[in-house]
């Protein structure tokens, strides 16, 4: 049993959360290719591939994590990251491989069932019961929990109100917009009273408009007490709503802060990102000579350098490229943001 | 804790969430899916049950009339004709919707979150398959005996067998459904209609009695691995017990240990399915 600060365990602990999928039995033998594997249930969709060992895709390796009770907590990664296997553990509809997760200090593979009155989940995809009106969609979620009928009809009139639903209360779910969907998703969620809100992606398919409905959304549930746990690929959305933002990539966490800590750890200010007409590991050496420049890759033919004086070396690397016998085809500029941190931490971009 | 950026735990929101027992959840799943089945009862009927009929009023009704067939027929029919809508309005009544939430949906996720252990889950969509299939095969009854009329040695003064036989029945076609639903994908639902349904229907003892098969015994012993030809034999024991049937003790022993294998066979599957 463990019993880690039983005063106020923390929302969320992971400990070297483990998880690998099964190869599918043709892919065994070829493992080297890209794992286009669909996998059931709650698994990724991996777009960049994954860790592929002969014991199966590796989508989580060794995941620490603590959540503090109260936290607005991200996780920010690209596709195939681990992200949502690591919310499918934690929501205990993913088996880990090792390790433990506990949330709010129960176990979530032996507690699954005392877990799961403790989270309220928004899945990357609504799935509403589409036989049920929006109004039974909530009523019937909070009968599975044991709310009594009478405290269910009260809140259930009330969230629909806060969410703009209530005069869609007898339609069918199918008759929703799709961020009218998403937000009788949340309200379905919060029918329980959860601890802890799980948001896979919330924002994925939605307008900008009614991206920031859901952000507004988000922070009154916040400013409420409750701990939110969300996924996003979106840097914009870990930046302006979470407390802390783990950055993870292929299975491993590569970064754990706030937002501002985060963006201090970005190398060197701007990222000056320049795109050539071949291979730049030949330019990428007269630009690491360049006074200003901090750092600098190459990756095929994009040369990145770093700079706290973008303006001013601008012009020193076009003529690097150039003395390196390389044209330069395009160039882009980007502030020091979660996303030049990825950048810098894995080489690739995060959307 | 030294890790970057952790902060202070703040006190828990509120007193920890109260628990429910596994027997009101059960209930609140049931109730889910007898407000949709009310809605859809009409619906679903006309679906269970209108192929039967038809078979019925053709070779009960107008077959006999043209004295192609034995008027003596219809209490070989009438049981078969039972055991059919009850067999595939329960596997019916599990797999289709097991299909379509494993597959694109995912609608049953929040049933799976459900504070309640999944088997559960698991087993309240093989009840609802149970008592969908007790409904069509109950419904069936009295309008196939209307349009065949006056049927020799039907009795019904077997209630208690009948409703044992329809009972288990159900449960095997509802762990089937458990079973083919977990198992096939949404593209290959027409395939297992024609390649496992049709054939266990026409095999499956409905239109005749199983003893009258001695004439082929290779098709005859062949056929006992089909659990329709239990149902159809113990409906006959049950309704019409002076007609040639199989013995009741081996229609629920075979439906029992049926019922057991799909159980846990549909189970395995559900839980690889469900849970990552």
């Amino acid at each position: 049993m463990v019993t880690q600060d039983a005063v106020h365990p923390p929302a969320i602990r992971t400990q070297g959360l483990r998880k690998v999928y099964p190869l599918p039995r043709a892919r065994r033998a070829a493992a080297a290719s890209l794992p286009g594997a669909q996998i059931d249930g709650a698994a990724p969709e991996p777009a960049v591939a994954p860790a592929i060992t002969p014991d199966g895709i590796v989508a989580l390796d060794r995941l620490d994590l603590e959540v503090a009770a109260g936290e607005f907590f991200g996780l920010l990664g690209p596709n195939g990251a681990g992200k949502t296997t690591t919310l499918g553990i934690l929501t205990t509809r993913v088996r880990p491989t090792a390790g433990q997760a506990w949330v709010g200090g129960t176990d979530v593979v032996r507690q699954d069932v005392a877990v799961r009155h403790l989270i309220g989940v928004v899945p990357q995809r609504p799935n509403p019961d589409r036989s049920l009106s929006v109004l039974q969609n909530l009523i019937f979620h909070a009968a599975y929990f044991g709310v009594p009928k009478a405290t269910a009809k009260a809140r259930a009139s009330e969230l629909l109100e806060t969410f703009e639903l209530a005069d869609r209360a007898d339609s069918q779910v199918e008759k929703l917009s799709g961020g009218q969907q998403q937000r009788m998703m949340i309200a379905r969620a919060l029918m329980h009273d959860p601890e802890v809100m799980f948001l896979d992606e919330p924002t994925g398919g939605l307008d900008p408009q009614a991206r920031l409905a859901l952000w507004e959304i988000l922070r009154d549930l916040h400013a409420q007490g409750r701990t939110i746990v969300l996924t996003t690929h979106y840097m914009e959305e870990a930046d302006r709503l979470c407390e802390r933002v783990a950055i993870i990539d292929r299975g491993r966490l590569l970064a754990l802060d706030t937002p501002a800590a985060l963006k201090a750890q970005a190398p060197g200010g701007t990222l000056i990102e320049l795109t050539l007409d071949g291979d730049a590991s030949a330019a990428a050496e007269g630009a690491g000579a360049i006074a200003g420049v901090v750092r600098v890759e190459a990756q095929g033919p994009v040369l990145r350098a770093w700079s706290p004086r973008a303006g001013e070396v601008v012009a020193g690397l076009i003529r690097a490229a150039e003395q390196a016998g390389r044209q330069v085809r395009d160039i882009h500029l980007a502030q020091p943001s979660l996303e030049t941190l990825f950048i810098s931490l894995t080489g690739r971009k995060l959307e | 804790m030294s890790a970057p950026g952790t902060r202070e735990h703040r006190p828990p929101r509120r007193a920890p969430a109260r628990r429910v027992s596994a027997a009101a959840v059960f209930g609140a799943l049931l109730l889910r899916d007898a407000t949709v089945a009310r809605r859809e009862l009409p619906a679903f009927l006309v679906r269970v049950t209108f192929q039967p009929l038809m078979f019925v009023t053709v070779f009960g009704y107008l077959m006999p009339l043209m004295s192609l067939m034995d008027r003596s027929y219809t209490a070989t029919l009438l049981p078969g004709i039972m055991g059919v809508t009850l067999a595939f309005s329960s596997l019916q009544g599990v797999a289709l919707p097991m299909v379509a939430d494993l597959g694109y949906t995912r609608e049953i996720e929040d049933r799976l979150l459900a504070p309640i252990p999944t088997w559960l889950v698991a087993l309240q969509k093989v009840v609802a398959g149970v008592i969908q299939g007790t409904i069509a095969a109950f419904f069936v009854l009295p309008v196939a005996r209307l349009i065949m009329g006056p049927i020799p040695n039907l009795t019904m003064s077997h209630g208690g067998e009948v409703l044992a036989v329809t009972l288990l029945g159900a449960a095997t076609f509802s762990t089937l459904g458990l079973l083919l639903g977990t198992v096939v994908s949404g593209q290959q639902i027409g395939l297992m209609f024609s390649m496992i349904v049709a054939p266990m229907i026409m095999f499956g003892c409905a239109y005749y009695p199983w003893k009258m098969m001695f004439h082929v015994p290779v098709i005859q012993y062949a056929v006992l691995i089909n659990p329709l030809v239990y149902v159809s034999e113990g409906m006959r024991a049950a309704l019409t017990p002076d007609m040639l049937h199989m013995s009741l003790s081996t229609v629920i022993a075979a439906l029992t240990v049926m019922t057991g294998l799909f159980w846990w066979l549909g189970l395995r599957t559900f839980l690889r399915r469900s849970v990552g």
